[in-house]
């Protein structure tokens, strides 16, 4: 792409009346044009894989590091970011044709997260979309064609925000034991009551894809009933709703919060799918979140390990560049090597998934493995190579300016969300291995 | 007063795939060129004219009726087509030429898309050609300038602004010289090459990459349009430039004069 490449010819060049341009971009120290090279290898992707990577990171080049650095120090919505990627459409990605998207699959959609975090914008330029691309999908495979056309194209726009309502103090992997109740009205409208947590963007959304109980644990016959699914507006003018940020210890850019509902009111058209049906509804969802998380995860792991690279390669001592040493070097290459077989695994696992939305013959017990799979070893392929970036910067690492302590904060969100380690492991232990639940 | 006929303005963009601009380039082993294992894109120059031609569209609306773009190379300069397409042209013409095939040069360049313009006169015909002023990988400069010669077109170089006016069948072009800048008026049809600039060429939106990959890419080979692009030069070695040497620090200006004039320069 030409746009750096024609900024630093022109700013060679003699002066233009024109005033110059606000750049985000980071002006180096050295004089090269090179752009950091990618670590990561390209061999076996699709060429429509390829191209929206290209795509997306020219995109993310007008956010460079500091731009990060600064919205995680001050806790501001990057605001913009979202809006470049929706103004391009990259928020349509995994959604239909017929409603704006661009009908791409899971695939396209995980290279395009890992993409955005391995451009330096970390988890949480990738948390500031995440909700948009995926927790419409299971709005977009069962709402109604009123509801599609209400939501979906103001959400692909980026007008509205989307943020994602399951998670409960009292039901975090345990989603079946959620209590926030949605009680039908007369009328035929619902009333919600109950609280949820670690809602991602509640602050800056418009919209919630919110997951409720209607019907109370012991009056159905197994617990994954009576759940639903609904697409709700958060009004903060109407009454009933509440929501506080959450200090945390990454991402700090991206809010996550607690949201209280008190017999908060909404209408009878905002259920998605049947009444009841709300758990299958989102199980729909889950595997592709897993390839999406590890598609982040990936590219957190690329951005620090590329770091690491950079400045073992430049940085002397005892006359020599660290990165001479084994001790400095080895654990570098082991990491990429973990970072190259999650890489496999996670794009392994995209492209099941989407083959199993076509082809029959892939169970859907196969897409379940290979996605949880990818999701654990592509975080912890991300906390090796985030960990081993600070540790190859020594005291550096320490440093917002040198990125890679971002990078260590953000990289265990994929080590505990959507599923943590230790549920992943039970369930392989449980559905390969044939063992008996521990739980 | 008479309304005038608004002409219809059919536009050409030749595209190159070249070496990308932020790749170091290596000379090869063999000294015969550089190293062409990396990655490519569109020329930058070329990617300002794409961009050039779909902002005409949006000012002049209908006025202009067609944007296609060409390419003369390898197979996968397919890909180049592509980002144009995706970018906002509406059609695609590939000259294609076998991967181990020399690089042509501007000449037969220049001849080939003589021949592609020729061809498009049984159609719609071109009225304007906005193409990069020089590629970044040989940066020959050339073919603009051969192109108009062998149409007997006007030419309008190094452009830094372009407006057309379409019912009086003319653009005017503000052009980068020496110096300053130099506005010029020309009769269509024109080409016209791009200077650095002329715009800031956008990003290709998802939705417009999704439609790129409907749009069609007509293929040719080189004798198909009676094109032979045997080169005329021949390339005798390629070395890297020497690494510089550092220099050194003077005291005073005294120390600086004496040096030079140990060098051999003199006062004029």
């Amino acid at each position: 792409m030409s746009r750096p490449f024609a900024r630093s010819l022109s700013q060679l060049a003699r002066p233009l009346s024109q005033k110059p341009r606000q750049l985000l971009r980071r002006r180096h120290r050295d004089f090269s044009t090179s752009t950091p090279r990618h670590l990561m290898g390209m061999t076996g992707f699709t060429e429509t894989q390829v191209t929206v990577r290209e795509a997306v990171a020219a995109v993310c080049s007008r956010f460079p590091n500091t731009y990060w650095q600064e919205h995680d120090q001050s806790e501001q919505d990057p605001t913009e970011f979202h809006a470049a990627l929706a103004k391009d459409g990259w928020l349509g990605i995994a959604l239909p044709e017929e409603l704006g998207g661009a009908g791409l699959g899971i695939s396209e959609a995980t290279i395009m997260m890992q993409t955005i975090t391995e451009s330096g914008a970390g988890m949480a330029g990738a948390q500031s979309i995440h909700a948009n691309v995926y927790a419409t999908q299971p709005l977009a495979r069962f709402g109604t064609q009123e509801q599609l056309h209400r939501t979906i194209p103001n959400i692909i726009s980026g007008q509205w925000r989307a943020c994602f309502g399951v998670t409960e103090p009292n039901a975090g992997l345990d989603t079946l034991r959620l209590s926030t109740a949605a009680k039908v009205q007369p009328d035929g409208s619902y009333r919600i009551t109950g609280q949820k947590i670690w809602i991602t963007c509640a602050q800056v959304a418009r919209k919630m894809i919110l997951l409720a109980r209607t019907t109370p644990r012991d009056e159905v016959r197994k617990p994954s009933e009576g759940l639903s699914l609904f697409c709700i507006d958060l009004d903060r003018t109407q009454p009933g709703l509440d929501m506080r940020r959450i200090k945390k210890m990454g991402g700090r850019a991206v809010d996550a919060n607690e949201v209280w509902f008190d017999n908060y009111a909404v209408p009878a058209d905002t259920l998605v799918g049947a009444e009841g049906e709300g758990f299958k509804i989102i199980l729909h969802g889950m595997n592709a979140e897993r390839c999406l998380l590890a598609g982040e995860a990936l590219g957190l792991g690329y951005a620090a390990l590329g770091k690491a690279a950079e400045y073992a390669r430049g940085r002397v001592v005892f006359q020599r560049p660290i990165g001479q040493n084994q001790a400095v070097a080895h654990p570098l290459a082991d990491a990429y090597m973990q970072l190259e077989a999650a890489k496999l695994a996670t794009y392994h696992a995209a492209r099941l998934y989407d083959a199993s939305r076509s082809d029959a013959t892939v169970q859907q017990d196969a897409v379940g493995v290979a996605a949880n799979s990818a999701k654990y070893l592509a975080a912890e392929a991300a906390f090796t190579a985030c960990e081993r970036a600070v540790l190859a910067h020594g005291g550096m690492g320490y440093a917002v300016e040198f990125d890679v302590e971002r990078y260590f904060r953000e990289c265990l969100v994929p080590r505990i969300a959507p599923v943590s380690r230790e549920m992943i492991l039970n369930y392989i232990s449980e559905k390969v291995l044939k063992l008996p639940r521990s739980y | 007063m008479r309304p005038s006929a608004v002409r219809l303005l059919n536009i050409l963009v030749p595209v190159k795939r070249a070496v990308d601009y932020a790749v170091k380039i290596r000379v090869n082993p063999q000294q015969t060129g550089v190293d062409l294992n990396v990655k490519h894109s569109m020329n930058p120059f070329d990617e300002i004219a794409v961009e050039e031609a779909v902002r005409l569209r949006e000012r002049l609306k209908d006025a202009v009726k067609s944007i296609k773009v060409v390419t003369i190379g390898p197979p996968k300069a397919a890909e180049t087509l592509r980002t144009a397409l995706a970018m906002g042209a509406d059609s695609a013409l590939h000259v294609e030429i076998p991967e181990s095939a020399p690089a042509p040069e501007p000449l037969g360049v220049a001849q080939a898309l003589r021949a592609i313009i020729q061809r498009e006169k049984e159609g719609e015909g071109v009225d304007l050609v906005i193409m990069g002023k020089q590629a970044i990988d040989d940066d020959a400069g050339q073919t603009g300038q051969m192109l108009a010669g062998l149409l007997g077109w006007g030419q309008a170089t190094f452009a830094s602004k372009v407006d057309v006016d379409t019912s009086a069948k003319t653009a005017t072009v503000m052009r980068e010289i020496d110096g300053g800048s130099e506005e010029i008026r020309c009769r269509l049809p024109l080409v016209v090459t791009t200077d650095l600039r002329l715009n800031e060429p956008r990003y290709a939106s998802l939705p417009n990459i999704m439609k790129a990959k409907k749009k069609p890419i007509e293929k040719f080979t080189a004798e198909d349009l009676g094109v032979d692009f045997t080169p005329r030069l021949e390339t005798l070695k390629v070395t890297e430039p020497p690494t510089r040497v550092g220099g050194g620090k003077v005291e005073s200006v005294d120390e600086l004069v004496a040096k030079l004039k140990e060098a051999g320069f003199t006062a004029v």
